[in-house]
């Protein structure tokens, strides 16, 4: 199948793994799905098999390379990191409310950046939740700064966002130069956050706690040096021009291998860390994007797209991927803009992460497509946030939007 | 007399020392603790949101509930022994707080509330967003009592006009010159 047929359907396509994707029918799995619809887009040949064969090539690694960092933080957490963390921010705070939003502040963006945005969400926002209400403190300001930082605070490392692991692919840049040009930016969002959502939540910011915040968890030592070993093996395998996916993965198996063994997780609670269905659905929207942007919508694209790496063009840029992160969802948004951002070098790929990671705070949910189908069905576990909540997205994402790409700007001239 | 104290994160130590010499010996009165469904929600939500990753954690929302429940069963508790006194009901409720608060408040015939909101800037918009609402829909009395420190009375600026005292003209700008009608400040706490 070719031409203007072709990309139709794999438009449609595209659409209904998206359109699933965001209303989870009958709750199945997304990839029930994807799948046979990126199988479809084979099958028919809108996508050839050697663009397929050389797209999958870029993938794999790359979802390796989340399995591992998803197991990691998973069985970090089945050893108890993230409720030591919890207990050691109630003590430190010492029952002050604003010393536990910048404990929160600190940890959160630690976690994201090192065990990506998906740990934060999934595993530290519970904690933190716990460890307010446990001090008897107001947990909105907390639980509002770990979901803001999930997003914010995942730009520095390639693994800190799976946006981040498609577009290091890409860029051709090292994990090291990676985090070299990101860190200001990364710096400059956290910083923005901080100061909008400490005047934001000055009315919750109040009183002290005088109750202690319950057991103390003592700080399971071997997964924060497995944790620490890995981390140190990115900047390593990178200088010596190996793929950081294998420090990765040999940090998961150190960790994996003893926690099973000692019965604290079994191998299915292995699996279901590394979540196969979710691993499954990126490659399927990979394949299924990569056959839209090759069936003509990616000159369509990178004639929309700002080139350059003027401060302009980079702001420009970040805004664009920040509204279609909140139109069709960032991992979408991130797989259609690279191509042509990547023809620009580093600084465009940038420019699209900070858009595509900072923006979804817009909406809390990911994008308005979720946000309104969430309030319409209103039947899903939990409920979108109020208007006092997308409030709060308005009045921080464009000025993280407008910072972080400045210092962007800036770290381009100074890292290169 | 039925009296209910609704007790908030950061402030229900105070409120339980502010109204405890001011509630009659001979009431009823009961203390009220509301989980925030709100909140619960942004941390469910956010994970639910994250496209791709089907059911990351079934029932995470529940197992905070039952959390957020505990903690406020116990701050409850607290609160009864720092009243000192017999017989005091325990509510609580889970929902949008402030709706909650005012439904809770149906049968009672006096609602006693700490200020929230930010206490350094006094002045119109500082009552926070929930005791606003309180105050707006209560469907009885209602008590707004200091958590901390009772502001002394010259925390008022001067009137905009030069410190001209005009009677005649009705109250307005940033802070109007007479104490707000409701806050009854007892003399042994100014």
């Amino acid at each position: 199948m070719s031409g203007v047929p072709a990309e139709v359907l794999a438009i449609v396509l595209l659409g209904a793994t998206l359109v699933v994707a965001v209303v989870r029918p009958r709750g199945l799995p997304e990839a029930v799905v994807s799948v046979p619809a990126a199988a479809l887009v084979l099958a028919l040949g809108i996508l050839p098999l050697h663009v397929a064969a050389e797209e999958a090539r870029s993938l794999g690694p790359t979802i390796g390379f989340l399995a591992a960092v998803l197991v990691l933080a998973g069985i970090a957490e089945r050893d108890g990191l993230f409720a030591a963390a919890g207990t050691w921010m109630a003590a430190a705070s010492r029952g002050r409310p604003v010393a536990l939003l910048a404990l929160v502040f600190v940890v959160g963006s630690t976690v994201t950046a090192i065990l990506s945005l998906d740990a934060t969400v999934v595993l530290l926002t519970p904690v933190v939740f716990v460890t307010a209400v446990r001090l008897r403190l107001q947990a909105r300001p907390h639980v509002y700064a770990c979901t803001h930082l999930a997003n914010s605070a995942s730009l520095l490392l390639p693994v800190s966002n799976l946006t981040n692991l498609l577009a290091y692919r890409a860029s051709g840049l090292s994990f090291v130069r990676f985090g070299a040009v990101m860190a200001l930016p990364w710096l400059a969002a956290i910083a923005v956050e901080w100061l909008v959502l400490r005047r934001f939540f000055a009315s919750d910011l109040v009183g002290r706690s005088v109750t202690d915040g319950g057991r103390r968890v003592a700080l399971p030592i071997y997964p924060v040096a497995v944790i620490a070993l890995t981390l140190l093996g990115f900047f390593v395998t990178s200088i010596v021009h190996i793929d950081p996916a294998f420090a990765a993965a040999a940090g998961a198996v150190a960790l994996v291998v003893p926690t099973v063994r000692s019965g604290k997780a079994s191998l299915r609670d292995v699996a279901r860390a590394a979540d196969v269905p979710f691993l499954a659905f990126v490659l399927a929207l990979g394949l299924i994007v990569s056959a839209v942007s090759y069936r003509g919508l990616g000159s369509a694209v990178d004639h929309l797209v700002p080139h350059g790496s003027s401060l302009w063009s980079l702001l420009a840029l970040a805004a664009l991927a920040a509204v279609l992160a909140n139109v069709i969802n960032n991992l979408p948004a991130v797989l259609l803009l690279l191509p042509a951002a990547a023809a620009g070098g580093a600084g465009p790929v940038m420019a699209v992460l900070i858009g595509v990671n900072t923006g979804p705070n817009l909406t809390y949910v990911g994008s308005l497509a979720t946000l309104l189908w969430r309030r319409t069905v209103r039947r899903h576990e939990a409920e979108p946030p109020t208007s006092e909540f997308l409030r709060l997205g308005a009045l921080t994402v464009p000025p993280v939007l407008l910072v972080a790409t400045l210092a962007l700007w800036l770290s381009l001239r100074v890292v290169g | 007399m039925y009296v209910m104290l609704w007790l908030a994160e950061g402030t229900w130590e105070g409120c339980v020392d502010a109204a405890a010499p001011l509630i009659p010996g001979d009431a009823r009165v009961s203390l009220l603790y509301v989980v925030a469904e709100d909140v619960l929600d942004a941390a469910g939500a956010a994970a639910e949101g994250l496209m791709g990753r089907w059911r990351p954690r079934p029932g995470l929302t529940e197992q905070m509930a039952a959390e957020a429940t505990a903690s406020g069963e116990a701050l409850v508790a607290a609160a009864a022994g720092l009243l000192g006194r017999a017989d005091v009901g325990q509510v609580i409720r889970r929902g949008r707080v402030e709706r909650e608060v005012v439904q809770a408040a149906e049968a009672a015939d006096l609602l006693v509330a700490a200020r929230d909101g930010d206490r350094s800037r006094l002045g119109p918009h500082s009552l926070g967003p929930a005791t606003r609402f309180v105050v707006d829909h209560a469907p009885c009395a209602v008590l707004l009592v200091w958590p901390d420190e009772v502001p002394d009375i010259d925390s008022i600026p001067p009137h905009p006009e030069g410190g001209r005292r005009d009677h005649s003209a009705p109250p307005h700008g940033p802070h109007p010159p007479r104490p707000a009608h409701g806050e009854p400040l007892p003399p042994d706490r100014r």
